[in-house]
């Protein structure tokens, strides 16, 4: 029987569990130690989805509603990608954000911005052959959090990702390049390697800008899934 | 050249917005042939406190020990998401899903796992997800599972679920998450 195995996460490309200046996590991030799991059948399987589980305009944030949102129209695209820079297809990819104003549709938020009558702020769909996935959306705004007094968290989107198997899973948030408020984010600075934190934000992209209707942003997205060298073991 | 997989960020406090759509507690195929049971829990914060603002996400196999995949028959409505759940705590800090006991599934080196359920917890104030699993009560697999065998004896009992009764057909279970502190569940570096 052949057993995979994925390549472990090189140190410091992903965020600790216990990072003091993100508040929340200090009551949150386990104390014990994390046993370390062999990756079985568990872990490489994961769920599948299809064109089913996706609306016809899922992707476009700006549709949903009898009128127009306000604020920037952006196109949010780029590919979804291996470790290797292969493509992953049918990968799920979700997105929720605030509107232009800074505020989310939920209940919790209680931000004194105005909420947008033509704006939910969720989206959803399945990267192609070639691993790409496109967003037609507004430009969130910054917003206002208790972390720490006069504590903003920079204008981001918030993704979800499903690939090939349960270790692929992400859940991250893109950033916008420019956004003054980065340097001063915990969320965004508790990844201690530079490289890793300057992935997360996109880029502006002429190439996807459509003239006079939407600017756009790129933000390629690796996915873990890279196999260690298989190792055979007795059937 | 490699490059490493991006970053995760905390998935925050408004995922609702994002996650409703594909929100499942009732994970039951129609037709679906095996032991029905249905798990109950809490998330708890080293505090003790409550924790309403998280959501799991649960992954096993059928009852045979097999897991979905795009082969798999879809369920009505299209969806082919047997063996996927994915349930938010309520204000209580409580979860529940409705499910089939899964089977036994191998682990590499060719012995087999006792039957259980891949457990990822999002929250606010998690910067990348916690992972855990669900074992089952009084089961003969659970003494040689390779993974259950990993964890230092007096912490194995954070990972196996509770009896809590019967509802009909249905064994219903009890299972917290205690993210740190007094009876800290286990969870795995993967």
């Amino acid at each position: 029987m052949r057993a995979a195995s994925y390549v472990r996460v090189p140190a410091g490309t992903q965020p600790p569990y216990d990072y003091p200046p993100y508040v929340s996590t200090s009551k949150r991030h386990p104390k014990q130690p994390l046993i370390l799991l062999p990756h079985t059948s568990s872990e490489l399987t994961g769920p599948v989805f299809g064109h089913s589980d996706i609306g016809e305009n899922d992707n476009d944030l700006t549709r949903q509603h009898s009128g127009e949102p306000q604020g920037e129209r952006i196109i949010v695209s780029g590919r979804v990608l291996d470790e290797e820079g292969r493509p992953i297809p049918n990968a799920l990819v979700e997105i929720w954000q605030t509107n232009a104003a800074g505020r989310y549709r939920h209940r919790v938020d209680q931000h004194g911005a105005p909420l947008d009558p033509n704006f939910t702020g969720c989206g959803r769909m399945l990267t192609d052959r070639e691993g790409r996935y496109r967003f037609v959306t507004i430009k969130p705004g910054a917003y206002p959090w208790q972390n720490h007094p006069n504590a903003w968290r920079p204008a981001h989107i918030h993704f979800s990702l499903f690939g090939a198997g349960l270790l692929s899973r992400l859940v991250t948030q893109m950033y916008f390049p420019g956004d003054p408020l980065m340097p001063f984010d915990p969320v965004l600075n508790s990844i201690p390697d530079e490289n890793a934190r300057s992935r997360l934000i996109s880029h502006f992209d002429w190439n996807t800008t459509i003239p006079g209707h939407a600017l756009g942003y790129h933000f390629d997205i690796v996915l873990r899934g890279r196999l260690a060298t298989p190792v055979e073991v007795p059937a | 050249m490699t490059t490493p997989p991006t970053a995760s960020q905390t998935v925050g406090p408004f995922f609702h917005l994002g996650f409703v759509y594909l929100e499942r507690e009732n994970l039951v195929p129609e037709g679906a042939v095996g032991e029905r049971i249905a798990i109950k829990g809490k998330v708890l914060d080293g505090e003790g406190n409550v924790v309403p603002d998280a959501v799991l996400e649960v992954w096993h196999t059928d009852s045979t020990g097999r897991y979905f995949d795009e082969n798999s028959p879809c369920e009505p409505g299209g969806h082919r998401l047997h063996g996927f759940g994915r349930i938010e705590t309520n204000d209580d800090g409580e979860f529940r899903f409705t499910t089939i006991k899964p089977g036994r599934v191998r682990a590499p080196d060719g012995s087999l796992q006792a039957p259980h359920i891949v457990v990822t917890l999002f929250s606010r104030g998690l910067l990348k997800p916690l992972h855990s699993r669900i074992y089952f009560p009084d089961e003969a697999g659970n003494a040689d599972d390779p993974v259950l065998k990993l964890v230092p004896p007096g912490r194995r009992s954070t990972l196996i679920a509770a009896r809590s009764g019967e509802n009909g057909s249905q064994h219903l279970l009890h299972w917290n998450i205690v993210m740190q502190g007094n009876g800290e569940t286990v969870f795995f570096d993967c």
